[in-house]
């Protein structure tokens, strides 16, 4: 399981790894925002995006987009981690397709859940 | 214009030709309240320049979307701005607590955990070199047991204070973000004021404002700084002293 991590902040992107470390996901990579990630998911191999909205060049909610309008990328499942708490913008987000939205700052055990549940329904 | 100045110069003629007739009739109250009709005239027309450049500038305000922008920056945004920054004092305070508290839990934890190992350590020592009656030998496996599951739940503390100070770090994108928008403001503050002060100085009136440019254009990288911007707080600084701020 090889999961991609996309935030602007280095150090958001420390604590989800670090997170991700514990809950036993030890294959990690990582991207500063949807331009540099997109790329990194197209040339494959990775199975889980938890990705941040607000960034600058490519944002979250476009990258989703972009993989779920990419056929081999659609069904990736896809985290959104973010601090956009406007009810539009998760309505927006649901209907780009994603497959989880955390919202700033969360717990560990929330992204933990989140992780699960998505799991959960791709696996069943 | 030409036709109203020469309306003008026509009626001054008038009554300068009736000053010269009063006082060379010698008629000093007449020759006086000519005199103060003249000064009059002029202090009207006087009035009538400031009350042109105040609509002027009133107008110029408006067209560029001026007057409404600066209020909305005085009545929503710079308050706004204040709550934003009081939040990141709020959430520093928080991540450092939670991180010194995390901290302090953990020292002794951390302390005990070496008190109890080295003691072991010299027990181990003396066992090794066969220095330790049975008797206690039995005493210190027992304490080795227990140490062992001492030690599973200590480190199950640490990793529980460890993830506490992992998280407590989130701040650092919270309080980025909501900085980012603060620097933003104030961006777009000093464009504000340095076209209201282009306007009160009345220069060219007729030219093109940049419109829209990006609404994220965020703040100035000195790297990529462009002529028709200002590039700090010291070039706001200047341009208000030089217009006598």
């Amino acid at each position: 399981m090889k999961i991609l991590v996309v935030d602007d902040f280095s150090t958001m992107r420390r604590i989800i790894k670090n997170l991700l470390r514990e809950l036993g996901f030890n294959n990690i990579d990582e991207a500063d925002d949807g331009q540099t990630a997109l790329p990194k998911l197209q040339a494959g191999g990775i199975d889980f995006l938890v990705t941040d909205w607000n960034m600058p060049g490519m944002t979250g909610i476009d990258l989703l987009k972009a993989v779920r309008a990419d056929p081999a990328l659609a069904n990736l499942p896809v985290l959104l981690v973010t601090a956009e708490a406007k009810r539009e913008q998760i309505v927006e987000a649901a209907q780009a397709g994603v497959n989880g939205y955390v919202i700033k700052p969360f717990t560990a055990q929330t992204l933990a859940e989140k992780i699960e549940k998505i799991f959960e329904r791709v696996d069943g | 214009m030409s036709s109203r100045s020469e309306i003008k110069i026509d009626a001054r003629l008038e009554q300068a030709k009736s000053l010269v007739k009063a006082l060379e009739n010698g008629d000093g109250g007449l020759a006086e309240g000519l005199i103060n009709e003249l000064a009059e005239m002029s202090q009207n027309e006087m009035f009538q320049e400031v009350g042109k450049i105040t609509r002027r500038l009133h107008d110029s305000m408006n067209q560029f979307g001026l007057d409404a922008r600066i209020s909305e920056l005085a009545d929503k945004d710079i308050p706004d701005a204040k709550e934003r920054l009081n939040y990141v004092i709020t959430m520093t305070d928080q991540a450092a607590h939670a991180t010194l508290t995390a901290v302090e839990e953990l020292l002794p934890v951390a302390e005990g955990l070496n008190d109890r190992s080295n003691k072991l350590l010299e027990q181990w020592g003396r066992f090794q070199q066969r220095e330790m009656p049975y008797e206690e030998f039995r005493n210190v496996s027992k304490e080795i047991a227990g140490f062992f599951e001492y030690s599973a739940s200590t480190s199950e503390i640490i990793s529980k204070k460890l993830t506490e100070i992992l998280m407590a770090q989130g701040y650092q994108d919270i309080t980025g973000q909501i900085i980012r928008r603060v620097i933003q403001l104030v961006q777009d503050v000093e464009t504000n004021m340095v076209e209201l002060i282009r306007l009160s100085g009345g220069m060219n009136e007729g030219d093109q404002k940049k419109q829209n440019e990006p609404e994220l254009a965020g703040p100035v990288v000195p790297t990529l700084a462009t002529g028709d911007s200002v590039q700090s707080q010291d070039d706001v600084d200047d341009l208000l002293s030089s217009l006598g701020f």
